[in-house]
């Protein structure tokens, strides 16, 4: 068990590095650079000396290689840099920012997984029945509907039939917890519907499977309470391909923020990254995506480790 | 005994049918789906004969119109007839969405296949790089390719866009479609193709190529529905199809939140479009899945 | 076992007083999206307490159906229950209310399944399994029940069941979790034990040791036990009660020795004869149930077998029914007087036609195979420290010739490397060390134009008839494309002509060509399979237990076929079973693998006279032999213990750890492969 936590931790690196390497390369090869979007920002025109200035300045006119090892041994320091448009450190920019996308993804999780679960077992046991088909549309409804267009129709909502609209500046949880939930609670139903609909079916394809095992027969086979049949047999092996999507979910939920923030305009990450790849800020994209890269990652091992607390076979493998 | 009993207890008995009719029978959620896909691929095709309006035509005259007669519905902030651009909207949403779903599902199958069939040291590798890609969100992903590649108009269409929503797509339908060719790898009849000594190319295109079909369907299917959102979002963020390009996830972007006292109409017309399609998608892939499964397992 | 005890406990009359279960006039339905599959049709059948009552049958005869539907766990919505009843102790079990029948379940009746791999919950403690039905139904304590279940762990011979009762399923290995499903059926201490192809799942020396178990405590604690079976040797070893189904109808019905003694129904009769027995004298030929069962989609009216019977007259268009012949003797043929009369005593006699083995020729192996060894290393989990890889040797020091014209079986049960020695063959695999001469070449170097011509002349037959052929492509694109490939044919059009050929020759239709694989049955796909093989000229054929997945009557026939083709075309095979009868019917030697090693190699009527390896004694004395006398004069006999993991073998003589008559020497010595008698070669130090 130890070496394969191990294993799994190490397994991360390379992974880790790729994803370094990937961005890194793939962010240099586009054509133009934010000097000359930031120059010309200011409107005017620009020499080509001022822009070779401010390249020097940003250290973008040195060889990649160099650029690129110094990045390395910043982000194993945990030293990320500059943003390249507002001159602050990357790390301070995106701490500042984490919290609310990071409540927000917290009460996303929570909403989807209470929906889903029930939801995703009914639409099994009930399977090609009206509730199934209730709730198949229901959750394909989910996938279907753009969570920013969801945002924009519960401001709507919110505006014709309360006259309200979500304040715009973040209100910490610990400053008013009330202001901070009727803030937080409307984007989180927004990307939480998209999430509680994946895992919902991925709970109901995964128990339809399950209470075709054979193991299932034998449990009504000994006579064992149709109720416990699913609590106890079913569940527990249907629940660890759930656990799957509901890690791996949790981890795209900061994909899903991307969009959602624009439309309740709050300044989380997801804004913070559309606004730098707007401008071409490279150490704040890189950083960024390093990230959340990590945390895909990171959660990927919970996973897999709480998959080992699960499943015996893998327990004592 | 063996005598026909009298009295069986009765049921009801299923007819043998036409594929498509059973399909439609036994799917109703998918026939529906398969349904409105039908019609918007017929309202993007023909778009020039069903649209009332030139979706690029501005009338300062009719800004911010209610949905009417002469308008279905409504106008937008420069008067352009907001029926005509989702009409026009849909031939945007299903090229890109097709198109970038066929490449990412077919160059994912692609290397799914051959990287199963090599198996070893060159499995590993391109395993490896999946698991890369895989660390991306979809979204992210796309953002970064659409800040590599800039804007390459091929055909009308932008070729950057369709990159970005396939190549997130690839390192997904990679992983399935590699599953699915290893166990089939394992079959006997793979090791009677072998022992028959057939070449690779003729064992992978002709033996396993086939019978990844269906989850080569099924997933370019699903995944057309994912672009379409995809490209929809991108839109919405400014980084997918420009001005003045028909599309649904434009059309909800820039100005439109703005005027969401006085014409909702605009965020709600092409908000539906972009669900329904979605949904239509969702539902058929769905129903194409179950109908497939039970097939291949007979 | 005592045989004159068990007879006493299974009175002859057929009384219906003392039935603790009456199957009457039961017809089971599944409506599927191509029809309805009438799967069992009128059956009526009875078991009284404590007897052994089996119901014997081919694949989709309704055996199992009928089982499951006793249980009511047919699956649902798909099959139902159409008619008849279901009398246990009394009450019909059809009418009860879910709840009623779920307090049947598992206390006075209990089921056991084939596959002991996935009918155990793997998340949950074997404890918490066995003891699921105890605090259900008795309402025990948690305490009491864990107690009742150690005592049922030791019961059903499980070691240390303390221990083991914290354990889940993986932790077990095939056998020991069949010991599992049998102490949970046994743990409320029903009246009726249902088993379902208990053993089919299994090695014959654990097949031999559950059902003696299985037997054993049925007796003792006078239990009553349907066993439902395909395998003709287990009914007669144990039942006392015989049902013969085919098609959906039970065709004769009878004590076992009434069945297999004097059967009177022609498909029992033809089922008798179908198998290759070791009991018997090797028949030069198998005598074979021609054509196929009757699709319940669709079945012709009349007697179902009509269409493959010897005896048919006129009256089998019309329904026969099941007809007490001699006392408590039932069959379902209008013909079965003349059976017992002995009027169609000529048919009934075994007709020894046939023709000698294929000529042998004496040149020189085609074939050798020289200290072979394939060892596949299984890494652990760690992927950048390498961990502990394990390395299985699955085949190890393994040497034999084959002549031309001759047919080699490879036997051994389930992990003793046979299969790998076929693939090594066959250039699938690369083997670790040895060498592999075909034609007198080593085939390790081969490759381009050579291995491409090798490839030609070695073919190969696969066991399972599902995966072996491709399901999209047609039958005809299948037997071609191999032609076209290496271009033995000219063009597509005379690719197709001999394609049409070879279905001839393998005993099919040339208009099959045009069907894709899904629309052929098993055997029908094994011929596809066959015709594939010959396509390509070969004149050496890998038969890799070719007729295991097929059902006993379709067994029979592609043994002849295989046969036929090797006379025919002078083909060589090296065929690999684990069944001994049908090795010793078709081979000319015999070798026995275990754990990767051959333990004994000599002819095949050597091998079978005077068995000297004690390993081949004892996969002799496991299988059973399909006539009761013979049975009961055995003595019981099962090998102990397991089959050791090929991950961690013993060292020494790999069979020492089951050996009957190992000493300490058989510990450290690895035993040669000598000639103990000319031609006869064992490893074993003690021989």
């Amino acid at each position: 068990m130890l070496t394969y936590v191990v294993n799994r931790v190490l397994l991360m690196i390379p992974t880790l590095i790729g994803v370094a390497v990937l961005t890194f390369f793939m962010l240099r090869v586009i054509p133009g650079d934010i000097v000359e979007v930031k120059l010309r920002a200011d409107g005017g025109s620009v020499t080509q000396a001022q822009i070779e200035t401010e390249r020097e300045r940003l250290g973008l006119n040195r060889p990649l290689a160099t650029q690129f090892a110094d990045w390395m041994v910043g982000l194993v320091t945990f030293d990320f840099g500059l943003s390249m448009w507002t001159g602050r450190p990357v790390a301070e920019e995106i701490a500042i920012r984490l919290e609310l996308s990071m409540q927000v993804a917290v009460m996303a999780s929570i909403i989807a997984v209470i929906l889903a679960i029930p939801l995703g077992t009914l639409s099994a046991l009930f399977k090609d029945t009206i509730v199934d088909y209730a709730i198949r549309l229901f959750t394909i409804a989910g996938l279907a509907v753009p969570s920013f267009w969801l945002g924009m129709i519960i401001i709507l909502s919110l505006l014709l039939f309360f006259n309200w609209l979500p304040p715009i500046t973040f209100t910490p949880f610990y400053v008013d917890p009330w202001a901070n939930f009727t803030q937080l609670i409307w984007p989180s139903l927004a990307v939480g519907w998209r999430y509680s609909a994946v895992v919902a079916r991925m709970v109901r394809s995964s128990i339809i499977e399950v209470m075709k095992e054979d193991y299932i027969r034998t449990a009504r086979a000994k006579g064992v309470y149709e109720r416990l049949v699913v609590m106890r047999h079913a569940m527990r092996n249907a629940l660890l391909p759930a656990i799957t999507v509901i890690g791996l979910e949790f981890a795209f939920l900061i994909g899903g923020l991307v969009v959602t923030e624009q439309v309740f305009n709050l300044n989380g990450i997801g804004r913070l990254f559309v606004q730098a790849v707007g401008r071409n800020d490279f150490t704040l994209i890189q950083t960024m995506v390093m990230l959340v890269a990590s945390v895909f990652i990171i959660v990927n091992l919970a996973v897999d480790l709480l998959y080992a607390v699960f499943d015996p076979r893998i327990r004592y493998g | 005994m063996a005598t026909t009993p009298t009295a069986l207890r009765p049921y009801k008995l299923p007819k043998r049918r036409h594929w498509a009719v059973s399909f439609a029978l036994r799917q109703p959620l998918g026939a529906a789906g398969l349904l409105v896909i039908l019609v918007m691929a017929f309202g993007g095709i023909f778009a020039e004969f069903v649209a009332p309006y030139d979706p690029l035509d501005i009338d300062f005259g009719a800004m911010l119109a209610a949905p009417s007669i002469e308008h279905p519905f409504g106008t937008d902030a420069f008067g352009r007839d907001i029926l005509s651009r989702v009409i026009y909207g849909a031939r945007t949403a299903l090229t890109i969405g097709f198109l970038s779903s066929f490449i990412g599902c077919t160059l994912g199958a692609a290397i799914g296949i051959a990287s199963a069939f090599f198996g070893g040291r060159t499995d590993m590798i391109v395993q490896r790089f999946i698991d890369v890609l895989l660390s991306f969100p979809i979204i992210v992903l796309a953002l970064v390719v659409v800040a590599m590649i800039g804007r390459a108009p091929l055909f009308g269409i932008d070729l950057n866009l369709i990159l970005a929503i396939a190549i997130p797509i690839m390192p997904k339908v990679e992983r399935v479609v590699r599953a699915a060719a290893l166990s089939i790898r394992e079959m006997a009849y793979i090791d009677a193709a072998r022992a028959a000594g057939f070449s690779n190319a003729r064992i992978i295109f002709r033996h396993m190529a086939p019978n990844v079909a269906a989850p080569y369907l099924i997933m370019l299917t699903a995944y057309i529905a994912q672009a379409i959102l995809l490209e929809a979002s991108l839109s919405f963020l400014g980084l997918g199809v420009t001005e003045p390009t028909a599309a649904w996830g434009l059309m909800l972007s820039g100005n439109a939140s703005d005027f969401y006292r006085e014409a909702p109409w605009m965020i709600l017309f092409p908000g539906l479009a972009i669900s329904a399609a979605v949904f239509a998608f969702n539902l058929f892939g769905d129903s194409l899945r179950d109908w497939l499964d039970p097939k291949l397992k007979a | 076992m005592q045989p004159q005890t068990a007879e006493a406990a299974a009175p002859r009359v057929d009384g219906a007083g003392d039935d603790l279960l009456r199957v009457e006039d039961l017809h089971v339905h599944f409506v599927t999206s191509r029809g309805v599959v009438r799967a069992v049709e009128g059956i009526s059948y009875s078991v009284r307490r404590g007897e052994i009552v089996a119901l014997v049958g081919e694949s989709g005869c309704g055996k199992s159906v009928s089982s499951l539907a006793i249980m009511r766990l047919l699956a649902k919505p798909a099959g139902r229950v159409v008619g008849g009843r279901i009398m246990f102790e009394g009450r019909d079990l059809l009418t009860l209310d879910e709840d009623e029948m779920r307090e049947i379940r598992g206390r006075d009746i209990s089921i056991i399944f084939q596959e002991p791999m996935t009918s155990l919950n793997p998340v949950l403690t074997i404890g918490l399994q066995i003891m699921e039905p105890l605090t259900i139904h008795l309402g025990m304590t948690a305490s009491e029940a864990r107690a009742r279940a150690t005592e049922l762990l030791r019961l059903v011979g499980i070691t240390d069941p303390e221990r083991r009762l914290d354990q889940y399923p993986h932790q077990f290995s095939g056998g020991m979790r069949q010991r599992v499903m049998i102490a949970i059926g046994l743990a409320c201490n029903p009246k009726l034990i249902i088993a379902d192809e208990p053993t089919t799942a299994l090695d014959v020396t654990i097949q031999a040791q559950i059902l003696e178990l299985m037997k054993d405590l049925a007796r003792r604690l006078n239990i009553a036990l349907v066993i439902i079976t395909h395998n003709l040797g287990i009914v007669a070893r144990y039942a006392d009660r015989v049902n013969v189904m085919y098609a959906a109808r039970v065709v004769e019905q009878g004590t076992a020795d009434d069945v297999f003694l004097r059967p009177r129904h022609p498909y029992a009769i033809g089922l008798m004869r179908s198998v290759p027995r070791l009991d018997r004298p090797r028949g030069l030929r198998l005598e074979t149930i021609e054509g196929l069962p009757p699709n319940l989609l669709d079945p012709p009216t009349g007697c179902r077998f009509a269409a493959r019977c010897a005896f048919r007259i006129d009256a089998c268009a019309q329904d026969p029914a099941l007809r007490e012949i001699e006392p408590a003797h039932r069959s379902a043929c209008f013909r079965a007087e003349e059976f017992s009369s002995g009027a169609l005593a000529e048919a009934t006699t075994e007709r020894a036609r046939g023709r000698p083995d294929a000529a042998v020729s004496d040149a020189a192996p085609i074939l050798g195979v020289r200290d072979l060894a394939k060892h596949f290393t299984v890494s652990s989990r760690s992927v950048i420290f390498g961990g502990e890889t394990r390395v299985v040797k699955a085949v190890n020091g393994v040497s034999f010739d084959i002549r031309p014209g001759e047919t080699l079986g490879l036997v051994g049960e389930s992990g003793c490397g046979k299969t790998t020695v076929g693939r090594l063959v066959l250039k699938l695999e690369q083997p670790t060390s040895g060498a592999i001469e075909f034609e007198g070449r080593d085939i390790a170097g081969l490759a381009g134009p050579e291995l491409q011509r090798t490839r030609q002349r070695i073919q190969v037959i696969f066991q399972d008839p599902y995966s072996s052929l491709n399901p999209r492509m047609t039958i005809g694109q299948i037997i071609a494309e191999p032609m076209l490939v290496h271009r033995i044919v000219p063009n597509a059009k005379a690719a197709r002509e001999r394609a049409a050929e070879l279905l001839e020759k393998v005993g099919l239709f040339a208009y099959m060509a045009e069907r894709y694989p899904h629309e052929m049955s098993g055997g029908q796909r094994q011929r596809v399979g066959i015709a594939r093989a010959l396509a390509m000229r070969p004149s050496f054929i890998v038969c890799d237990e070719p007729v295991s997945a097929l059902d006993v009557s379709i067994q029979g026939q592609v043994i002849n076929l295989l046969e036929d083709l090797q006379r025919e075309f002078g083909l060589t095979y090296l065929f690999i079973a684990h069944d001994l009868a049908v090795v010793r019917h078709i081979s000319t030697r015999v070798a026995v693998m275990y754990l990767g090693r051959v333990m004994e190699i000599a002819d095949r009527d050597a091998i079978y006279a005077q068995p000297l390896h004690p390993y081949t004694k004892a996969l002799l004395d496991a299988a059973p032999v399909p006539d009761p006398l013979v049975e009961r004069a055995r003595a019981p006999r099962a090998l102990g213990g397991e089959i050791p993991s090929p991950l961690r073998p013993p060292g020494g003589c790999v069979f020492h750890t089951r050996c009957p008559i190992a000493s300490e020497e058989c510990k450290r010595a690895v035993p040669e492969l000598r000639e103990a008698a000319p031609g006869h070669f064992v490893a074993c130090i003690k021989v």
